[in-house]
């Protein structure tokens, strides 16, 4: 690439960066090992291979009769889908009209979406269980309107980070191809929709799956919002599975296994878009 | 501005699903959040009742509570970890694969990776590995001829079982952008260093270094905002501050007394206390890792 900016290829330096590579892929590793052998192997014997006697599949037949893995599993994807889905939408046609039009109150707008990355979860939660009280939509036996009840808050916490993003992106993009479709008879929706959105795409991407992974991950969140058992995320399972089976260690290691093994492949195939979503806020274009 | 924009006809329409969302689930919250911290509420979600009498009582409250101070120190004691040890292994890292010629896509992606697993499912992880009878760790050190078990999670090791996986989950967040910085860097500056007969070390000491002082100063701010964040492992790892209260941090506190303790506006005087602490430490940090100008 730049061979021209080192002169040598020091082989010591390797260890320290395949030393730091280690802590971060053996643990998982170990896990997923952990995660077919019998409880009591585990505590004696964890470095081992689980094959011959000590594999077992027992972990999961216990994990998918006991936990509701495939409900948490569903909810969770349905609240992460539709907030990643709703928070390109929305976002996207914000930060397309703060980027392309002038008007008054612009710059007021602009601080308030940069206000929006500086209030924690914190400081809203409480307000907004209320006001959703008020409206009867948590802590009810229906479905929908739960999963509604923390989508529209996780939402909310989402868009000041993808309308920056996007901006900034939406930005680049040359607005004689706008003209050029406004000549044609285009409406700016149409504009909106049938240019801008496509020559986005990756940044959108970015966004969506960024949006998609937060919400996913969010424990904090679903504590306030999915309280019942039909209707929790994978990580308040999760939560619920260190205070409910605390000691059944193998059960753990194979719970831990199947809410991560998703979430490698997905990393594995969007890798260039998680990293540049996750990093992107910080790191001035 | 082109002329296609002048006419506003859908400008409502872009601007309002948007700030609509922020005004009724970001905005009106953090306000009333305030609000909710002078009055008394006993039950979540339900309305406030009265002002609290005096209306600053919760704010008193908080100067005489202990476990404030413990969170407010473990707190501290988490910035300063997030800095030396997250920003600080970042950096090293980054420097050394900017100075290795293999590898750097596959490091990227493996320093990486931990950040996209729920801190929920590490949480876990880690609880495995720190178990007392026995776990990972306690296996380890039996091995190398360590004869007693060490619990790591009684109260003198607890702090440190709680940060060093905080700490090693975000370390891949600062590699990733310390190391596009360095990739910023025109390689023609080091290409003439070193006809000038500069040796790595110096390379790094008079050029990379204080070329990449503005991202270093970025990933500290974004350290000691992030610290005052971290909820979701320390809750998994020590629920409600275990072992005896000690190892609160404000996260988990304002949850404790939101949800555990049901003293709801105690909460939100938390939360509040929590926003100015943000605001005011981003603002020292500001001054201390001041930027510059090349």
């Amino acid at each position: 690439m730049k061979p021209e900016r080192r002169d040598s290829d020091p082989k010591g330096l390797y260890i320290i960066l395949i030393l730091w590579a280690l802590t971060t892929i053996y643990p998982i590793i170990w896990v997923i090992m952990n995660s077919f052998k019998a409880k009591d192997k585990i505590l004696s014997n964890s470095f081992a291979l689980p094959t011959g006697d000590l594999f077992t599949l027992a972990n999961y037949r216990k994990a998918f009769s006991n936990l509701s893995i495939f409900s948490a599993y569903r909810n969770s994807l349905v609240i992460s889908g539709t907030v990643a889905l709703v928070v390109v939408v929305i976002a996207g046609m914000a930060a397309y009209a703060l980027c392309r039009y002038e008007f008054p109150g612009k710059k007021l707008l602009e601080t308030l979406v940069v206000a929006g990355m500086m209030f924690p979860v914190f400081a809203t939660i409480i307000p907004v269980y209320r006001m959703e009280t008020g409206w009867g939509i948590t802590n009810t036996e229906s479905w929908p309107l739960t999963m509604l009840s923390i989508i529209l808050p996780s939402i909310a916490g989402n868009l000041s980070f993808a309308i920056i993003v996007l901006r900034r992106y939406i930005q680049t993009l040359p607005v004689e191809l706008e003209e050029a479709a406004y000549l044609e008879g285009c409406s700016t929706l149409q504009i909106f929709f049938k240019i801008i959105v496509p020559l986005c795409k990756p940044s959108f991407v970015t966004v969506a799956v960024f949006s998609f992974l937060w919400s996913y991950n969010d424990l904090f969140t679903q504590m306030f919002f999915l309280r019942r058992p039909e209707m929790i995320g994978i990580t308040r399972l999760l939560n619920e599975l260190t205070s409910q089976e605390g000691t059944n260690y193998g059960l753990m290691a194979s719970a831990v296994t199947l809410v991560i093994i998703p979430v490698i492949i997905v990393y594995i195939f969007l890798q260039k878009y998680i990293i540049k979503g996750m990093t992107a806020g910080a790191v001035k274009g | 501005m082109p002329n296609i924009y002048k006419k506003k006809t859908w400008l409502p329409l872009f601007l309002i699903p948007a700030f609509a969302f922020m005004a009724v689930f970001l905005y009106y919250p953090f306000f009333m959040n305030i609000l909710n911290s002078f009055q008394s509420i006993r039950t979540l979600g339900v309305p406030s009742g009265a002002w609290n009498d005096p209306w600053y009582t919760n704010y008193v409250n908080i100067l005489h509570d202990p476990e404030i101070w413990t969170s407010l120190k473990n707190t501290g004691l988490m910035i300063i970890v997030t800095l030396i040890f997250q920003v600080g292994i970042a950096l090293v890292l980054a420097l050394i694969v900017d100075n290795v010629k293999h590898g750097t896509g596959f490091f990227r992606t493996v320093y990486f990776f931990p950040i996209v697993i729920s801190a929920t499912a590490l949480g876990l992880l880690f609880n495995l590995i720190v178990l007392y009878d026995k776990g990972m760790l306690n296996q380890m050190l039996e091995a190398l001829g360590k004869t007693t078990l060490t619990d790591w999670k009684d109260e003198s090791h607890a702090l440190a079982t709680m940060m060093i996986p905080v700490a090693w989950q975000y370390v891949g967040f600062y590699f990733v952008i310390i190391e596009t910085g360095l990739n910023s860097i025109s390689s023609e500056l080091y290409e003439s260093a070193m006809i000038d007969g500069a040796s790595r070390w110096q390379r790094v000491r008079y050029i990379s270094l204080p070329l990449i002082h503005n991202v270093l100063v970025t990933c500290s701010i974004l350290g000691v905002t992030g610290a005052l964040k971290v909820f979701d492992l320390p809750w998994t790892m020590f629920p409600k501050g275990m072992p005896v209260k000690t190892t609160f941090l404000t996260g988990t506190y304002m949850y404790y007394q939101t949800m555990e303790v049901k003293n709801v506006d105690y909460g939100s005087a938390i939360a509040v206390m929590i926003v100015i602490l943000g605001i005011v430490l981003s603002q020292v940090a500001g001054v201390i890792f001041r930027e510059k100008d090349y």
